[in-house]
């Protein structure tokens, strides 16, 4: 009896984990299918306007790649005071803090930036929505960075103290690029992780259909547009959604299996 | 140099903080008129962007519970946006309304939906845990961790659009109603917190001294003993705090929700009917909110911040207190 | 003559209320080399890090008594534990080295790792780094093994040639007392000889303690030998006396292996 109850559990565990797979799987194959169908050159030759792709692809990596600039900057030193630099109850309260922000809904961020960035300012633009993507990069970025920064053993450290450095110039030297690979993917899935955001950049920097560059308006997102075309009533908008939908999957997919890649060893 | 790399450390490090406390305020003082004009009845009210007539009465008495005490009214003076309170006359009788905004129906959609993706998700990525850390080989407890973090990356949105055209005309054929549904967003999003909870919970499992495991094998225990009697009792706290903390997060998911819950200011009666959760509320109407509407919607906003802000801080400082 | 003078010095470790070192009194010869032993737990480590103050990365230490340290150009002695300024501290650790009993190799190349002690003291002449690593790298055995690739990364050594690595990082700067902490302790037998010869050889030129666990090492490569028990120093003198006439009975104990 009690085997039978065993058997019956391992098969129940197996089912669930057969249940995980099979909506990844179905989640993926229906892109695949749905994205495949509506692809063709002329999505990344054409903008939104034109019923192609190509502004809101770009739109949606200036985005991500201007907030990595400040999120990640600022993310990494704030995780080197936490575990370099921090004593007692400042630091680990702050470590708190982060984490916390980590699972903050991200609607609420774009209220907040909305209310401070676009609301005074006169309307959507770009650089609203890449203040509210840094605010989300920032927690995991500091996340990341200390628990990698925390990895590195002591003796390193004191091995660089030994010899005379500073900490500063142990900490860039030596411990940072000690723990150097980690961080990378740490960054690389932040960064995957931004890129698909939507909700952050519906009031901030909302979409357009234009090729734009200029931050001062609101700005081309691939996110926001797949939104708003599968809220619109026509077919084409519907396939054109799913062909965004597909690129942009594909696109985060990608970075985050090039994070896990570098680190594919180190484990 | 070294005060120079501490102070900036040191300020980058306090951004958090400032970050925070940035959003809490900001959020309150777009939400004070809302607050001002509703209080806490908002939290209860069920109408949302309705007209209300106001007896004519209530005009000319000094203060009353639904009108702000900035709005002393002339009977014959209408008074515009900028003093907080849209008084409208009505056509047909010339009696004047003004505009309530409730939050009850989003907080009870967001509170709903999530309980439902919790129940969902909850046996099923038990079940994952248990494969990943007890059942599964090496390389093939790699494999599916690897194929669960990847269900993990997927961004919401695209939830959001296989939920509509391929998973919810299967549950509106399973359960009748509507396809765009509390139903429909609950599973979902059940879907979406699924990888978080497996992780978090394997990680708790994996903290199970082998010692511990070995000596109930070697009395002759089974797998699901050990697992029964052993692990989860010792990795029971983790699991609990996984399950707040998912709780935390599935609060504040949007964009799939969006798509999916209907985006109906109603109650639903049948949980195959449509409503509307907090995210989805701010989604769909910030852009043509104005006055005391987007100011609802902060206050909306505020109440789902200070939600999640509690329970992930109760998961992390009660359940999941991880050495570092 | 002593380059280290170190006078009724006690230790307390933050938040500890008993001092993990009692009025310990010893001399670090000049170019000699002076061995710390003892059982687990007596202070031998906690000693050795009180002459380079790296204990300070770690601040809530108490100090008492002296530790004074020769300065070579003014032939004066002043107390590192009165230090309390950054370039005070930075100026001492390149007087006094110290290596580790895990190999530490920096995640560099061989050549950077060696340079990097003297990049961080403001040398920047290529020529000179290059000669300076070069005889740092012959004074620890390691450079006919690594001189055609001094530019591949420090971590594909083996463990022996990452401490001899670690040796030539430390002494490219010339300090004047270099500590060991349990050289060899990580490392197998061939290493561990081809370290304690090493270490005889620097004799020449830096003044050496080492701290051991192997009480065979210490009576093979040390000139005076201290011997410490829970926190206090109980002996210290010649090498040859400690081993083969002790004073004191605890360390005739120990020595004979009767505990510890």
């Amino acid at each position: 009896m009690r085997l039978l109850i065993n058997k019956i559990f391992l098969a129940l565990s197996i089912f669930s984990a057969t249940i995980g797979l099979g909506f990844l799987a179905w989640i993926l194959i229906t892109l695949f299918i749905q994205g495949l169908g509506s692809l063709h050159l002329s999505l990344f030759l054409n903008d939104l306007v034109d019923g192609g792709l190509r502004n809101l692809i770009v739109g949606q990596l200036i985005l991500a790649l201007l907030a990595g600039a400040i999120g990640i900057p600022l993310g990494m030193v704030a995780g080197i005071y936490i575990r370099e630099y921090g004593r007692g109850k400042y630091a680990a309260f702050i470590r708190d803090l982060s984490d916390i922000m980590m699972s903050a809904p991200s609607i609420v961020i774009g209220a907040f930036v909305y209310a401070v960035a676009v609301r005074p300012y006169g309307g959507a633009n770009g650089f609203a929505g890449i203040i509210a993507l840094s605010i989300m990069m920032i927690p995991i970025i500091i996340n990341t960075t200390d628990s990698m920064l925390s990895l590195v053993p002591k003796e390193l450290r004191e091995a660089g103290i030994a010899l005379g450095a500073s900490k500063y110039r142990v900490i860039l030297d030596i411990v940072i690029k000690a723990a150097k690979v980690g961080i990378m993917t740490g960054i690389l899935l932040a960064f995957a992780r931004i890129a698909g955001e939507t909700a952050p950049l519906l009031f901030t920097s909302e979409t357009s259909n234009y090729f734009s560059v200029d931050l001062t308006e609101s700005f081309p997102s691939l996110t926001v547009s797949i939104y708003n075309l599968a809220n619109e009533p026509e077919q084409s908008s519907r396939d054109l959604a799913w062909a965004a939908s597909f690129i942009l999957t594909v696109m985060v997919l990608i970075i985050n299996l090039l994070g896990r890649y570098i680190t594919r060893n180190k484990k | 140099m070294e005060k120079l790399f501490q102070k900036v450390s040191f300020t980058s490090a306090s951004l958090v903080l400032a970050l925070l406390l940035g959003i809490f305020t900001t959020l309150f003082v777009a939400a004070k008129p809302a607050i001002d004009e509703f209080g806490l009845k908002f939290i209860i009210d069920k109408r949302w962007n309705q007209e209300v007539a106001l007896p004519s009465d209530i005009l000319n008495a000094e203060t009353t519970p639904t009108i702000t005490d900035e709005a002393a009214v002339d009977e014959d003076e209408i008074i515009d946006e900028d003093d907080e309170m849209i008084l409208d006359e009505d056509e047909d009788d010339g009696t004047l309304t003004k505009t309530v905004y409730g939050g009850l129906v989003p907080i009870v959609g967001t509170l709903l939906s999530t309980i439902i993706a919790l129940a969902f998700a909850l046996p099923i990525a038990m079940g994952i845990a248990v494969f990943l850390a007890e059942i599964a080989t090496k390389n093939i407890s790699k494999f599916v961790g690897m194929a669960i973090e990847l269900l993990a990356a997927i961004p919401s949105i695209i939830f959001g659009m296989w939920g509509l055209y391929y998973f919810a005309p299967i549950i509106a054929e399973a359960f009748g109603g509507y396809q765009v549904s509390l139903l429909t967003a609950g599973l979902v999003l059940g879907v979406m917190i699924l990888p978080f909870m497996a992780a978090v919970t394997r990680d708790s499992m994996n903290t199970t001294p082998d010692v511990l495991k070995e000596s109930a094998y070697a009395l002759g225990a089974t797998k699901f003993e050990v697992v029964k009697d052993i692990i989860f009792p010792y990795s029971k706290v983790g699991i609990i705090g996984s399950i707040i903390l998912a709780l935390g997060r599935a609060l504040g998911e949007t964009m799939a929700v969006a798509f999916l819950i209907g985006a109906v200011y109603s109650m639903p009666d049948k949980i195959t009917d449509p409503t509307i959760s907090i995210p989805v509320a701010m989604a769909v109407n910030f852009g043509e909110a104005s006055g005391l509407g987007e100011s609802a919607l902060f206050y909306l906003g505020l109440v789902l911040f200070v939600l999640s802000f509690a329970i992930i801080s109760l998961a992390k400082f009660y359940f999941l207190k991880k050495a570092k | 003559m002593s380059v280290m003078n170190i006078k009724n010095f006690s230790f307390t470790y933050p938040g500890v209320d008993h001092p993990s070192l009692k009025n310990i009194n010893l001399q670090i010869e000049k170019n000699k080399i002076t061995a710390l032993i003892g059982p687990s737990g007596c202070g031998k480590s906690t000693l050795l890090r009180s002459m380079n103050r790296i204990h300070d990365l770690y601040p809530g230490n108490t100090y008492d008594g002296k530790i004074e340290l020769l300065d070579f150009e003014t032939g004066k002695y002043s107390n590192i534990l009165d230090i309390k300024k950054e370039n005070e501290f930075i100026e001492l650790r390149q007087k006094v080295g110290m290596i580790f009993q895990k190999p530490t190799p920096f995640p560099m190349s061989i050549f950077d790792n060696v340079a990097y002690g003297l990049k961080i003291a403001g040398i920047k002449n290529k020529t000179e780094l290059k000669d300076r690593v070069e005889t740092a790298l012959k004074g620890s055995a390691l450079w006919k093994e690594v001189h055609d690739r001094l530019d591949k990364s420090a971590m594909g050594l083996s463990g022996g040639q990452q401490q001899r690595l670690c040796i030539a990082r430390a002494v490219a700067v010339k300090p004047e007392v270099l500590l060991f902490d349990e050289p060899t302790s990580a490392l197998d037998p061939i290493s561990t000889a081809a370290i304690e010869e090493l270490i005889v050889e620097l004799r020449k030129d830096v003044s050496i303690a080492i701290v051991t666990h192997n009480m065979q090492q210490a009576s093979r490569i040390s000139d005076y030998t201290a011997f410490m028990y829970l926190g206090d120093l109980i002996e210290f003198d010649k090498t040859e006396n400690i081993f083969l006439n002790p004073k004191e009975k605890q360390t005739e104990d120990y020595i004979t292996g009767r505990f510890g």
